[in-house]
């Protein structure tokens, strides 16, 4: 057997040879497309800001300097809007998941009266919805507009970590539970004490998704809240300098040469310099975090997808 | 409703029907206040947040005023519903939805199998960690981040793709990307790729993994190739979950993205990048004029429901998998 398969391993290894090499090759150039704008990104954002409008700057800055993050740390606005999106992010995520975990436990137990009722209703929604328009009225008819919580209501619950995080617990050994009951345990304390710790990888896995949608969310800011200046965010202040820069290049003016520069003693920043610099910043807590929940995530969407 | 019915009941009184259930029920509820106090205030969010807004839904048959108040609407037939299926913009929006939402589909599906695929056959198993990560860090980030890398990297000067194009000497001199409304939908198909395709791999990967292995074993011994192996055994494993997607996807027909568009669009593009979601935003929002937009919402609803009821009876029909 053992030899069989040497022996067949041998007779295709010039074939598996271009295989692998050609594959080799491919995961390479997939890296290289994934990274550099990244990588591209952050050295446009530590080089000079007019040294970077002569262009040639790919991995490397040429003019070396921090000045572009000093420009967008000095700014009130951008400090105040980076709390808003810290703001958000914690108390969203903390309430989101607290509470998906606790619904995630109800329809979990399989002797819920309600259980299909509210399954049935949350999974409905996945698909009918009022749209746009109605949840606009809705938001007004609430007093939500132009208040901070509208980035954290809506969103309380996802139907998507909810069936995650209930074929989770659904997934947890029956017998734990029965014996908690057996010793006088209410379902209070079976969740918090039992089914909340045991889920900590799920938990893990929903904290992510929650907290980077909260993160990157910049959508609810635009339609909400864009006359609020206190209540902006660090991804809405790019998305404006983004739709600004957009806006004189379709007019073909150079962009650079122009639009808010500002001086201060010989530094200048330019808009170009500015986005980097910004990119990088609403960047850089995602990409330090996320690596590291990867083995909890594959896990989740795995599950979630398969029994959702 | 389903509430009603507790599995657990054999249902012996059938003669007294149901009173006994209604009482058996509210004994179960008083039992369960605990699992009812954990989970009916979040029914009650959901009726608020999810399911009032469905009431919005007859805005689309009214002259909707917003200083008037809800109940004193005048009503309108059809008439916004007529308006859309004559405007000659809508079916444009329409056109430029439907491409971009298959081209995406398509792409989408065929990078993230083949990536998945790819994957698999690498046998350095950091090296495919490692891989890995790095084609998930594009999901992480946000459109905006992604729409301001994408509109860099096309610019004009100093965009990568231009300076490659040109000294590849594919193309003679730099294009501006996105002034040319032809290029939209692919240049959105591809950074839909770019942000995407690890992330899509992932369950594709984990379809993989549920393979039998002895497959693979007992072809290697046969002596099918690497080519062979992937055509006869990985692919045909991944059936199942791919036509799971597919049919999940089709109901997302005319979800061709919103954001992606929103911020790469510009006055030279429109013509080809404003889809469904930027008009209802443009006639809503922007007009003033909810009950188009709302008409051209249900619209959306509707079909997407069509869709994915077809492609599931069509995938019960063919004994394939299917969503329920």
């Amino acid at each position: 057997m053992n030899l069989l398969s040497k022996v067949a391993r041998k007779h295709r290894s010039l074939d598996d040879l271009v295989f692998d090499s050609i594959n080799l090759v491919f995961m390479l150039l997939l890296c290289t497309v994934m990274l550099y704008p990244m990588l591209n990104t952050l050295a446009v954002s530590i080089n000079d800001a007019t040294d970077s409008i002569r262009g040639g700057i790919y991995l490397w800055p040429r003019e070396f300097t921090f000045f572009n993050y000093e420009h967008v740390f000095g700014q009130a606005e951008l400090l105040h809007a980076g709390m808003i999106s810290v703001l958000r992010t914690v108390i969203g995520t903390a309430l989101s998941v607290f509470c998906t975990a606790m619904v995630a436990y109800t329809i979990s137990r399989q002797y819920f009266v309600l259980r299909k009722f509210v399954t049935l209703a949350f999974v409905l929604t996945m698909y009918l919805n009022g749209g746009l328009i109605p949840t606009y009225m809705l938001m007004r008819e609430l007093h939500l507009i132009g208040t901070f919580w509208i980035y954290i209501f809506p969103g309380i619950i996802g139907v998507f970590n909810l069936i995650v995080v209930r074929s989770f617990i659904e997934g947890l050994p029956e017998t734990i539970f029965e014996s908690a009951r057996i010793d006088g345990a209410g379902e209070f304390i079976m969740f918090f004490k039992i089914a909340l710790p045991l889920s900590l990888p799920v938990i893990a896995t929903v904290s992510l998704f929650v907290a980077v949608g909260q993160w990157n969310q910049w959508f609810d800011v635009f339609l909400y809240n864009s006359s609020k200046e206190h209540l902006s965010t660090l991804q809405y202040e790019l998305m404006k300098i983004l739709q600004n820069s957009n806006a004189s290049m379709s007019s073909k003016t150079a962009a650079d040469a122009f639009a808010g520069s500002q001086s201060t003693e010989n530094n200048v920043v330019t808009p170009t310099s500015i986005r980097a610099a910004m990119t990088i910043i609403v960047s850089v807590p995602i990409i330090c975090v996320y690596p590291f929940l990867q083995k909890y995530f594959v896990k989740g969407l795995t599950l979630g997808g398969v029994k959702g | 409703m389903s509430l009603q019915q507790s599995p657990i009941e054999p249902s012996p009184m059938k003669q007294t029907g149901k009173p006994t259930g209604i009482k058996y029920f509210l004994k179960k509820c008083t039992e369960q206040k605990a699992l009812l106090l954990m989970s009916i205030p979040f029914v009650i969010w959901l009726i608020v947040f999810k399911y009032i807004p469905l009431y919005g839904w007859t805005m689309a048959f009214q002259d909707f005023k917003p200083a008037r108040p809800i109940l004193e609407q005048e009503w309108a037939g059809f008439e916004h519903f007529t308006f859309l299926f004559t405007d000659a913009r809508f079916f444009e929006v329409l056109r430029n939805t439907l491409a971009m939402s298959i081209i995406n589909l398509v792409l989408g599906f065929v990078t993230a199998i083949t990536l998945a695929v790819l994957l698999n056959e690498l046998r350095n198993l950091t090296f495919k960690r490692i891989v890995q990560t790095i084609s998930y860090m594009p999901h992480f980030l946000s459109w905006v981040v992604a729409a301001s890398i994408v509109s860099y990297a096309l610019s004009m000067e100093h965009g990568i793709v231009n300076i490659l194009l040109v000294n590849l000497g594919i193309i003679n001199e730099p294009i501006i990307w996105l002034g040319v409304g032809e290029y939209f939908w692919g240049i959105i198909g591809a950074s839909d790729v770019w942000k995407n395709v690890g992330w899509n791999s992932i369950i594709y990967l984990a379809a993989i993994a549920m393979i039998d292995t002895e497959q693979y074993e007992a072809a290697e011994i046969d002596g099918a190739s690497r080519l062979q192996r992937i055509w006869h055994i990985t692919l045909p494993g991944m059936k199942p979950v791919i036509v799971i997607l597919l049919i999940m996807n089709l109901g997302y027909i005319l979800e061709s993205g919103f954001e992606a568009q929103y911020l790469l669009m510009n006055p030279m593009n429109m013509d080809f990048a404003e889809n469904l979601d930027i008009f209802v935003l443009r006639y809503g929002i922007s007009m003033g004029n909810f009950s188009l937009a709302t008409a051209a919402g249900i619209f959306k609803t509707v079909v997407s429901f069509i869709f994915l009821f077809s492609a599931n009876a069509i995938a019960k029909k063919l004994g394939e998998a299917r969503l329920f």
